[in-house]
């Protein structure tokens, strides 16, 4: 027994080494990166997903590229770019020493193909719409043209690309920080499959050509994916870290505990029963940002009861938001009073939803509804989470005890849920949107009729032509006064309630320098560093 | 033995098929479908993959399209993970699951044949008490308490492990394959006890011992024979069972087993890689069964004589 204690202690003691990774990387230059779920791929035409975007950010590159402060767009592929007086021609000159990490050089011809690629609908891309402004894009992925020359993109040599758009889109800048505009190799694509071949085999370690600040070095599934610093790309010179470990962690309890023992830089989430002891305790690693996310409840405004405004906004009137963030959520969420959070690319809406408990009472009154009894029960479809159940709870709860109606919880997997959210299958049902680029277009633009993201069978052809008239407009000032009327209608209309608006919360290690919170929360890796205070 | 074995094998082949069939056509009664997202894509973009993968065609095409790819080994490309197999992608994890359950199971085997025997020789002592109650509270406590907890204390505390990973850190399988063990191990203390005491009453160990063989001899080479007759027949199950349920070890200790494939397969309503695994774990399930039915059958002369 005694041999067994010793060999045992021996073998645990032998096992445990002094340094953890993260104490490691001060010299290696290696950074750990808690990346959330396993990635899709990383074929920026066919993926979709947060952790896919933070492997494609290191990989490849776009036109323009994500500012590590948040705002205006960086160079990317194209070192400059000028835009035509209407606001709808952009010529886009590359960089001079762009090159794909094979070392052929990145031309306009590549983009050229890329886009045609992303618009090939046998490809099945699902961000083809992000190219949409683009003049005949719609048309050509849509099949109602098969030239794809008549397309608005053209390699007017080498070195300058030429887009044209529709509208003049005054987001379009911001759109091709998204990695479906990026650029994929052609030669590469085409060697592993064709130009429409979703299970081509160009993205595996090997085969991978992009022309990102890191290639690819190995992808061990369900495990971590390594990348190592690109020496050919065309800013090598200020990327410090010399390889990036990308670990696919779905448990946020796990993650957080290997943040704890060393083995993470920086963690995708933090378990929210945490949040709000870590803030007392003065967590120095915890981060909590605002996030371009919005919190929001739908309206199935087909309903019998809920096609009546009063009775939207009756609902939206008796939730004490203010309560919900600091009793429910208790992680520094912020209530909303509007669709498009704060400070999204400088807009502030200015709309108001009061928590106003006999005005909404007497709306609901003039609804028909004298006593919250005769109201129909209402129910609230939400998707598993302990989190979407608290807030429906506490909803509940005021709905109740506000203007005393019966509300029911429904609670759904994740696929059912969406399935019943889209066939309009539901009263009321929460709902999230994370913008996908900083403008307020990424919002109101789910609204619109005919959007498949509206589900709330809310079709109102004033606040349509606002967007469209917002989206004509150049001037930022004049525009933004028309998408806060837009707003303004939206609030007024109340097909949905917003709650509170999203904040990024994960713990960042001390070392890591350039890591600069943004609503977007896109941390471009070429500017990231590891240094020992 | 070999015919048993022959046939057997040739009646898991109808029972594949049933299962097969059953999971295809509960996988398409379940509400949403393998692109839904909380992003809707357009009518456009749906019809676009519709058509990639086929799932515009009739049910019952793509049943026989299907099977048909099955009985020839191909389980079709997995739409969550463009670009990669159902093959592949169990090939990537079998594995792992597999190193994972032989260490939880001699683990587990070591832990309780010592302490089922243990318990059984020295019967209403306190080495029966200790180890059987030790068991006890290893069936009830779950992995995803045992496995956290051992965390905290050799990991995060003690620093002594790792706290997750596979293959990465010296020292990380240690704590994933305690504590996936220790769930089996209680229920082999339990059974190898209850199979022991049975044997040491019968005549024969009465025998041996008058014939002044030692205790040693007694128990090893005549009484375990017998009494871990119904932990053999609990390894087959128990070792399906490993393969398929490791998820929650998988998930805590952040292991790259087919576990996570499996069940995330389900949430993503992956078709085919569900589909695939579920023939995959049947599979298993039958053959290991089967290695342990033929396994006590030769351990017990008993049941060689019928």
């Amino acid at each position: 027994m005694k041999y067994l204690v010793l060999i045992l202690s021996f073998f645990l003691i032998s096992c445990s080494s002094s340094k953890s990774p993260v104490d490691l990387a001060v010299e290696s230059k290696v950074f750990h990166y808690g990346n959330g779920t396993e990635p899709q791929g990383l074929d920026p035409h066919i993926v979709t997903g947060v952790p896919e975007h933070h492997l494609l950010l290191a990989l490849c590159e776009g036109l323009t590229s994500s500012n590590p402060r948040g705002g205006e767009s960086l160079p990317g592929s194209a070192s400059s770019w000028t835009v035509s007086e209407d606001g709808k021609t952009y010529t886009f000159y590359l960089q001079e020493n762009g090159k794909w990490s094979n070392g052929d050089p990145v031309t306009a011809n590549d983009f050229v193909w890329s886009w045609e690629r992303i618009l090939t609908a046998s490809l099945g891309s699902q961000y083809p719409d992000m190219l949409y402004s683009v003049v005949n894009a719609e048309e050509f992925h849509t099949g109602l043209i098969s030239d794809f020359s008549m397309v608005g993109v053209r390699a007017i040599n080498e070195d300058v690309l030429q887009v044209t758009l529709k509208e003049p889109t005054p987001f379009f800048l911001g759109l091709l920080s998204h990695y479906s505009t990026w650029p994929v190799h052609k030669p590469t694509v085409l060697e592993h499959g064709s130009i429409d071949d979703r299970n081509g085999q160009w993205t595996r370690p090997g085969n991978f050509v992009c022309n990102g600040p890191f290639n690819l070095k190995s992808w061990e599934l369900n495990k971590k994916i390594v990348v190592e610093k690109n020496p050919l790309y065309w800013d090598a010179n200020i990327v410090e870290l010399n390889e990036i470990h990308f670990y696919p962690i779905s448990n946020e309890m796990t993650e957080e505990r290997m943040f704890r023992a060393g083995q993470l830089h920086v963690t995708n989430t933090f378990p929210s029963n945490k949040c709000e002891p870590d803030i007392q305790e003065k967590n120095p690693n915890l981060q909590i940002h605002p996030y371009m996310g919005t919190y929001f409840y739908r309206f199935n405004t087909k309903n019998e009861a809920l096609k009546d405004v009063r009775v939207r906004k009756a609902l939206a009137y008796s939730i004490d938001r203010k309560k919900i963030v600091e009793s429910v959520t208790r992680c520094g969420q912020i209530p909303a009073y509007s669709f498009t959070p704060p400070g999204s690319n400088g807009f502030f809406p200015d709309t108001k939803i009061p928590f106003d408990v006999e005005l909404a009472k007497s709306l609901l009154k003039d609804a028909g509804y004298e006593s919250g009894e005769s109201f129909p029960v209402l129910e609230i479809l939400f998707n598993t989470s302990e989190g979407h159940r608290k807030v429906a709870l506490a909803i509940q709860q005021m709905w109740q005890q506000n203007l005393g109606i019966n509300v029911e919880l429904v609670n759904q997997d994740w696929k059912v849920y969406l399935s019943r959210e889209m066939i309009g299958d539901f009263q009321v049902s929460r709902a999230g949107w994370i913008g996908d680029y900083e403008d307020p277009n990424t919002f109101l633009d789910t609204l619109r009729p005919n959007r498949g993201n509206n589900k709330t069978g809310w079709d109102n052809y004033e606040f349509d032509n606002l967007l469209i008239k917002a989206n004509a407009t150049l001037d930022t000032e004049e525009r933004y006064k028309i998408l806060m009327e837009a707003e303004r209608l939206l609030i007024d209309e109340m097909p949905i309630a917003p709650i509170y608006t999203y904040v990024r919360v994960y713990q960042l290690h001390e070392d890591v320098k350039g890591w600069y919170p943004n609503i977007l929360s896109h941390h471009h890796p070429k500017y990231l560093r590891i240094e020992n205070d | 033995m070999l015919s048993i074995f022959f046939k057997r094998l040739l009646l898991a082949i109808p029972v594949l098929i049933v299962v097969a069939s059953i999971t295809f056509f509960l996988v398409r009664l379940a509400p949403g479908g393998p692109f839904d997202a909380e992003k809707a894509v357009s009518e456009q973009v749906m019809k676009n993959l519709n058509e990639v993968y086929n799932l515009n065609a009739p049910l019952s095409e793509q049943y026989f399209d299907y099977m048909s790819g099955v009985l020839v080994g191909d389980f079709g490309p997995s739409f969550r993970f463009p670009g990669r197999s159902v093959t592949e992608l169990i090939m990537t994890g079998l594995p792992v699951t597999f190193e994972l359950a032989i260490y939880s199971m001699l683990i587990a085997l070591f832990i309780g044949v010592l302490s089922g025997v243990t318990a059984a020789l020295k019967r209403n002592t306190f080495l029966d008490y200790i180890p059987m109650s030790i068991a006890m509270i290893g069936i009830c406590v779950p992995t995803f308490l045992l496995g956290p907890l051992l965390v905290l204390i050799f990991g995060i505390n003690l620093e002594l492990l790792p706290v997750s990973g596979w293959d990465q850190l010296p020292g990380d399988k240690i704590l994933p394959s305690i504590t996936l063990g220790f769930a089996y191990a209680a229920y082999i203390a339990r059974l190898s006890r209850g199979g022991m005491l049975e044997i040491l009453n019968q005549d024969f160990i009465r025998t041996a011992r008058a014939k002044g063989l030692s205790e040693t001899r007694v128990v090893t080479k005549h009484a375990m024979q017998g009494g871990l007759i119904p932990v053999v027949s609990f390894l087959g199950p128990a070792v399906a069972g490993l393969l398929a349920g490791s998820f929650v070890v998988e998930t805590i200790f952040q292991i790259p087993g087919l576990g996570r494939f499996y069940v995330e397969a389900a949430f993503n309503r992956d078709y085919t890689m569900i589909l695939g695994t579920t023939i995959f774990f049947s599979f298993m399930i039958v053959v290991f069964n089967l290695l342990s039915d033929i396994l006590a059958l030769w351990l017990n002369p008993r049941s060689r004589d019928v």
